[in-house]
């Protein structure tokens, strides 16, 4: 996601090291490939100035903290206004008042709000509550369609919306469907639409007059170029937005628009979305982006992931292990059918802290089929191998790769990649005890 | 046959054109005459991007206005003024870069003849000659990708009344069976435009759908086939795998297919973009691009860059919903609108 922003970040600040103090002219050049990367992450040109004029003037004369290089000194001045632009801490949705309150996503077109729609009624089911979905996108053909089959993944109620009745009343009548059927809250899914189409921003405005819902909630394409901070402040403009969904994030997409939008409408980033499936919605936690974006990971959104799907026996159990450095093959497999169950593991990877620096995983691309893959290496071991891989030699290696219907290149690589990985935990088991004693991280 | 339409400029392409913009005056009149709304095509070109050339235009103007040398501040604000167009980093540097030299060699010091120069180069970066296509076979396999929410669906279905208007026989293929009602949505477009389709169910494999609809084009004796596919983000390696074995599917019945593939952008999109393009084209060889969404306050800027750098045309542009929102991208005339 911001992988890209945050190696360069990292790049200029290495060559701070070294310097007692932070000047002009040391910062100078620091400054420019930060603000340079920022503009390549589609961050808005103004925004981008206005943070390294702040950064600047709070580096600037700074004597460098005993404890700290200057680069980090001048990292931790980057993060917290990275922070500070995104928002400062985490906002939930306001869900308070007498049911059903509505949910309004609006946005332009192609930017993702029937799946966001999908995903965020599964995320409400799954706190409790009983979401109900209203297509309102009578525009679109089969748009009425598609939300009806994302409903029907989620679980939850779709209101059987009249492509032939104007919006408006076609969400006043869904809302009186939904206090009838206890449905709370109802996630209204409008039609995309240009913030400068008079006509259909007005219709906008009518519905949120009618139906007075809890959020509007703009969602946005984190690809989203400089034309990000245009579409945002028209929508505020028209209709005062409550918050933001950014989704598409989980691409390589620098999502320079999270940062510029937050700070020129001044309204929170609620959720992102970081896949196709309907569990990719996250939280948006602006300190942790801050994190990621510097490469310094996202530890505590791993471990809530964790925590969510992970069986709590077997995660001490797997922590003991980790910490004695007795992991094996056998518990590899474990995981690995864990992992599968908490969805893409390029995300998982990418929360890991220092990824960005350790070779030959930057760039590890796992897909589902290398997974199967692997799996299949591992049960065409004996119980000895996977306990010690020490022990498996050429030949063995030609008959696991017979075995599992793949080549002993397969077999090879596998084998390097656990290698690697058993030098990672012992990495993590040393200098992240804590978050391990405390978050039970899964490998 | 030489392929007209793909043509992005010559004399046939221009007759060409004006049988469109006569046909669609029609259909105007049909739609819109509620409205009074009777727009010929060019002149909604022209409005639309008529934000585009006046923010950059005006800025420009009043840029140079009353400055006498070209100096580290006017080029300052230049950067600011193209990197708000979305021309991205490196584009701008390198048009800047020019300015300097030129500068340099005392061959620009006049600000007011600064627009001129950027204007030549702009125009530079985005001449690309689009190949003509030589096709005596039939069917003519069109497959486009893009990312999520770019306007693939969208886009086939204007493609498809597009050239059913000019005689063709046009088979549309489903192969987006990943997004709910994608194929709905498609056949919505089909009876639009009076086009053919071949859709089968959801979660059925893309590449068994395309099969079919080759075999199925080439039996029915089809003249063009339109290949939606799912939209993917070009990051995902093992759903890029999958387009490959799209078109490995498609040679397998037409050794020298696809003949075009269309990638799809959309104007709002920033510097991913060409992170997209780059991507897209390494794995499939894209042929062509179209650009959407034009009709936004979005400049599209991000096209100067990747017409540079990768050197693929842009076929089409996408300046609105109504099935006639489509045109061939020239440009000389998308610079000529844009100054």
């Amino acid at each position: 996601m911001f992988e890209s922003l945050s190696e360069r970040l990292n790049l200029t600040f290495k060559k701070l090291k070294g310097q007692g103090k932070l000047s002009e002219a040391n910062m100078k050049e620091g400054l420019r490939e930060v603000r340079l990367a920022l503009l390549e992450a589609d961050v808005h040109y103004k925004v981008a100035k206005d943070f390294i004029d702040r950064v600047k003037e709070r580096s600037l004369g700074q004597e460098v903290l005993a404890s700290l290089t200057p680069a980090q000194q001048v990292i931790k001045i980057v993060q917290e206004e990275l922070t500070g632009l995104m928002g400062g801490s985490r906002q939930d949705l306001n869900l308070a008042g007498r049911p059903p309150v509505a949910i309004m996503l609006a946005g332009l077109q192609g930017s993702g709000k029937t799946t966001t729609a999908g995903k965020l009624a599964l995320y409400l089911k799954e706190k409790n509550f009983r979401p109900g979905l209203v297509p309102a996108d009578v525009y679109r053909p089969a748009a009425i369609d598609q939300l009806q089959k994302v409903g029907g993944v989620a679980g939850v109620e779709v209101y059987p919306s009249d492509p032939k009745i104007n919006p408006v009343a076609l969400c006043l009548s869904a809302m009186e469907w939904g206090k009838q059927n206890g449905l709370n809250p109802l996630i209204l899914d409008t039609a995309g639409r240009l913030h400068i189409d008079q006509a259909l921003m007005t219709e906008l405005k009518q519905i949120k007059e009618q139906v007075r819902p809890n959020e509007i909630l703009l969602v946005a394409d984190a690809m989203t170029g400089q034309d990000a901070v245009n579409v945002a402040q028209k929508f505020n403009e028209w209709l005062e937005l409550s918050g933001v969904i950014l989704t598409k994030m989980e691409g390589d997409a620098r999502g320079g628009a999270a940062l510029s939008i937050k700070s020129v409408i001044q309204k929170p980033i609620k959720f992102i979305g970081v896949g196709e499936k309907l569990e990719a919605l996250e939280p948006f936690h602006p300190d942790r982006m801050a994190s990621r974006i510097l490469g310094m990971g996202d530890v505590l959104s791993l471990i809530e992931k964790a925590q969510l799907h992970f069986d709590e026996k077997q995660a001490i159990e797997l922590e003991k292990k980790i910490r004695k450095e007795t992991f094996t093959l056998d518990d590899f497999k474990d995981q690995l059918k864990q992992i599968k169950k908490l969805g893409s593991l390029e995300q998982m990877i990418q929360m890991i802290p220092g990824i960005n620096r350790v070779k030959g995983l930057k760039d590890m691309k796992p897909d589902e089929k290398e997974l199967i893959r692997t799996e299949a290496i591992i049960n065409s071991m004996t119980p000895e191998e996977r306990r010690s891989y020490q022990l498996i030699n050429g030949s063995r290696r030609r008959r696991i790769a017979k075995g599992s219907g793949t080549t002993v290149q397969d077999v090879n690589k596998m084998l390097k990649n656990f290698e690697q990985m058993q030098k990672m935990l012992k990495q993590f088991s040393k200098g992240g005890r804590k978050a391990l004693q405390r978050g039970h991280l899964p490998f | 046959m030489k392929l007209k339409w793909f043509s992005p400029k010559g004399s046939e392409d221009d007759d060409h054109q004006s049988e469109t913009v006569i046909e669609e005056k029609e259909v105007l009149l049909d739609s819109e005459e509620l409205n009074g709304n009777k727009k010929g095509f060019f002149f909604r070109l022209k409005e639309r991007l008529a934000k585009t050339r006046e923010t950059l235009i005006t800025r420009l103007d009043r840029l140079v206005l009353g400055k006498k040398e070209i100096d580290e501040d006017l080029l300052e604000e230049l950067e600011e003024i193209l990197i708000t167009s979305d021309l991205g980093v490196m584009t701008t540097q390198a048009l800047i870069d020019s300015v300097q030299q030129k500068v340099k060699r005392k061959e620009l010091d006049n600000p007011e003849r600064l627009k001129e120069f950027l204007q030549q180069e702009i125009h530079r970066f985005l001449d690309v000659p689009g190949k003509l296509i030589d096709f005596s076979q039939k069917p003519f396999i069109i497959l486009v990708i893009g990312v999520n929410g770019v306007g693939k669906t969208t886009t086939i279905g204007k493609l498809a009344g597009r050239f059913q208007r000019e005689g063709k026989k046009v088979l549309m293929v489903a192969g987006d069976t990943f997004r709910a009602a994608a194929g709905e949505q498609l056949e919505i477009w089909a009876e639009r435009s009076g086009a053919e389709i071949i859709r089968q169910k959801e979660v059925s494999d893309p590449s068994a759908v395309v099969f079919d609809a080759v075999k199925a084009a080439k039996a029915r004796e089809m003249d063009i086939v339109l290949i939606d596919t799912a939209g993917r983000l070009h990051t995902r390696v093992n759903l890029m795998e999958e387009l490959k074995k799209i078109r490995r599917v498609i040679q397998k019945e037409i050794p020298d297919g696809p003949h075009k593939t269309l990638l799809i952008l959309d104007a709002t999109m920033g510097q991913n973009a060409i992170s997209q393009a780059r991507i897209f084209h390494e794995a499939m060889e894209i042929n062509g691009i179209i650009l959407t969404k034009l009709d936004g306050t979005a400049k599209g800027g991000i096209i100067v860059g990747i017409c540079n750098e990768l050197k693929i045309p842009i076929e089409y542009i996408g300046i609105g919903e109504k099935a006639d929102d489509l045109q061939p991208f020239n440009p000389d005339e998308f610079v000529r609108a844009l100054f």
